[in-house]
Formats: structure tokens, sequence, C-alpha cells
């Protein structure tokens, strides 16, 4: 019994945002969109707090402008992209894939390539040179082999 | 031979990023910086009732006058602000320049009594209570500084206190060069 209250209490357990009651819409469709928004939107004061987890008063007043955008039509791009013009590619937790940020997005695969690449290599390489099979023992062998393991 | 070249591959790894890491040390590279996309832009709205009595509201005219304008988002509750004040005195009263303050999240009383007490460099002043212009200029606190020419285009965008060197390497050149 006790285990189960347990898991329904984890059932319902949700990570703490800082979105306030007064700013939640009544509209549950677009306060789902707004959340979804709002956790991909980067405080400008914490860094790496979203706008949903941040306490911040300009994450505040970023919640209630991404309510106000939903509210009068906008879609979700339409959002994203009043934010960046205002306070540029900083506010994309997920950084867009373009010139400047290549290395960003690329710089991991293609290491994992090179040393991937390198690795194979290696394994081939070490297989070549383990071609020669030994020979079967011959019957002098095992028998030295024999005397020498017998108690 | 090859052999070997392939143990070259994790020290040629760490090279490039022991020069990333130094490069990042020693260039002052911030990676904090949240920049600004307002530089080279027209200036954002500018729509507020006045700060003080009887002034009239504060519009997007008054950044095209054909003069360089600053405009300094303050508040009384912040530290930061206190600290850039005298600054801004010098600037109006030594340099002439042309400062519009904008109190943001502030209440009137409190933002009124905070520039009696400390005095009031600006030509013009506006009320933010709610902060919604202030997210329009990109605003992430108090203070920030907006340095606008007289086209209406935004030179330079300071967050947090500008310092005696903003003022002399940046500020003071600006203001006699965008004329």
């Amino acid at each position: 019994m006790r285990h189960a209250v347990a898991l329904l209490a984890l059932l319902f357990a949700l990570p703490a945002l800082a979105v306030e009651p007064s700013e939640v819409l009544s509209d549950p469709a677009l306060e789902s969109r707004a959340r979804e928004i709002g956790q991909a939107l980067r405080c400008v004061v914490c860094q790496n707090q979203s706008i949903d987890d941040s306490a911040a008063e300009v994450a505040h007043d970023m919640r209630r402008a991404v309510r106000e955008r939903l509210s009068a039509g906008d879609s979700n791009d339409q959002v994203f992209a009043y934010m960046v013009a205002r306070y540029g590619d900083y506010v994309l937790l997920k950084p867009p894939f373009k010139t400047g940020t290549l290395v960003l997005w690329l710089g991991a695969p293609l290491l994992l390539l090179i040393a991937g690449g390198a690795l194979l290599l290696a394994a081939r390489r070490r297989q070549r040179a383990g071609l020669t099979v030994p020979q079967p023992l011959s019957d002098e062998e095992r028998q030295r082999l024999d005397t020498l393991l017998k108690p | 031979m090859q052999r070997r070249l392939l143990f070259l591959l994790p020290l040629l790894t760490l090279a490039l990023m022991a020069g990333f890491f130094a490069w990042s040390l020693l260039a002052g590279r911030d990676p904090a910086a949240i920049g600004s996309v307002l530089v080279g832009r027209a200036a954002p709205r500018l729509d507020l009732p006045a700060l003080r009595a009887g002034d009239p509201p504060l519009t997007a005219a008054l950044l095209k006058s054909g003069k360089p304008v600053l405009v300094n988002f303050f508040a009384s509750w912040c530290t930061p602000c206190l600290a850039e004040h005298p600054l801004f005195t010098r600037l109006s009263e030594r340099e002439g320049a042309t400062i519009i303050g904008i109190a943001w999240k502030n209440k009137r009383d409190e933002a009124a009594a905070w520039l009696k007490r400390l005095g009031d460099p600006f030509k013009s002043a506006g009320l933010d209570l709610d902060g919604k212009m202030g997210l329009d200029w990109g605003l992430s606190g108090v203070p920030e500084t907006y340095a606008i020419d007289g086209n209406g285009i935004v030179r330079m965008h300071f967050r947090g206190p500008i310092t005696e060197r903003d003022l002399n390497e940046s500020i003071l050149p600006f203001l006699k060069g965008a004329k």
C-alpha cells in the first residue's frame, strides 16, 4: 500500500516551474503551446534556465509576452521570431544551424567519426597481424606438456 | 609509419582543445555575453507616460531629433544604477548630452524620490512600470544604456552599469562623432 502511494505520488510529481498561476491562460491548448515555447526559450538573466524555470523578472515578462503573442494568433515560429528579434539567438536553448554554429553542431559527430575510424583501422590492423594461426602441438610437445602439468 | 601517425590523433585533439581554451581565456571571450541584436537597427518603440508630473509623455520623436541621444533604463531599487548615476550627471552637466531616463518596474513616487535625492540628469524621463516596453528593447535588467544616433539608429548597447572607461572610450567619442 505504502509503495503504491509513493508510486502514485511520483506519477504526479511535476518539475518545479516558475510559471505563476496568474500567468496561466484559460485556454488549455494555448497554455500548453505557451509551455512548449517557454521550455525552449532561455532566460537572459540565468543563462541555463528556460523562462518557465526562472523566477527572474525578465523571464516573467517574457512568459507574459509569449502568451500575449499566442492569444493574438501567432504561430509558435512567429513567437520564437518575436523573441529572437529582441534578444537574438541567445534566447534559443536550441541554437539554430548556421555558419556560426557549424562547429557546435558538427564538431562532436565529426570527432566521433574520426575516433571511430581510427579505432576501426587499428582493429583491422591487429586482425591482419594476427592472421598466422598457431600450429597444433606435435606429439613430442604434447608429451612434454603432459609431464609438466602432472603433479 | 602510418600506425605511428595514428597515435598522434589524440594528441592533436588535445592540442586543438587546448588552443580553443587558451583563446577563450586570453581573448577575453565571454560565453555569458548576451550581445545585442539592436545595434545597427532602428530604435524600438518609445511611448511611455512621463515620470515627472506635468511633463509630456515620451514619444519616438525624441529619438529622431537629429542629435545623438542616450537612453538609460534604471530603477530606484537597483544598486548598480546608483553606481553609474554620477556618470550620467557628468554627461548631462559637463558634456551637454541628451539623456532619456526610463524607470523600469519602479513605482512613480519611488523613482521620482530617487532622482530628487541624487539629482536628475534626464532631459525626458519615462515610466515603464510593467516592463513591457523594456522587452521590446531587448532589456535583460537594469541598468542598461543605449546610444542612439541622430537618425534614430541604435549604435551601442551597454548591459549593466556604464563605467568611466565606457564613458571615455565609447560614449564620449560617439557623442562627438555622431552629430
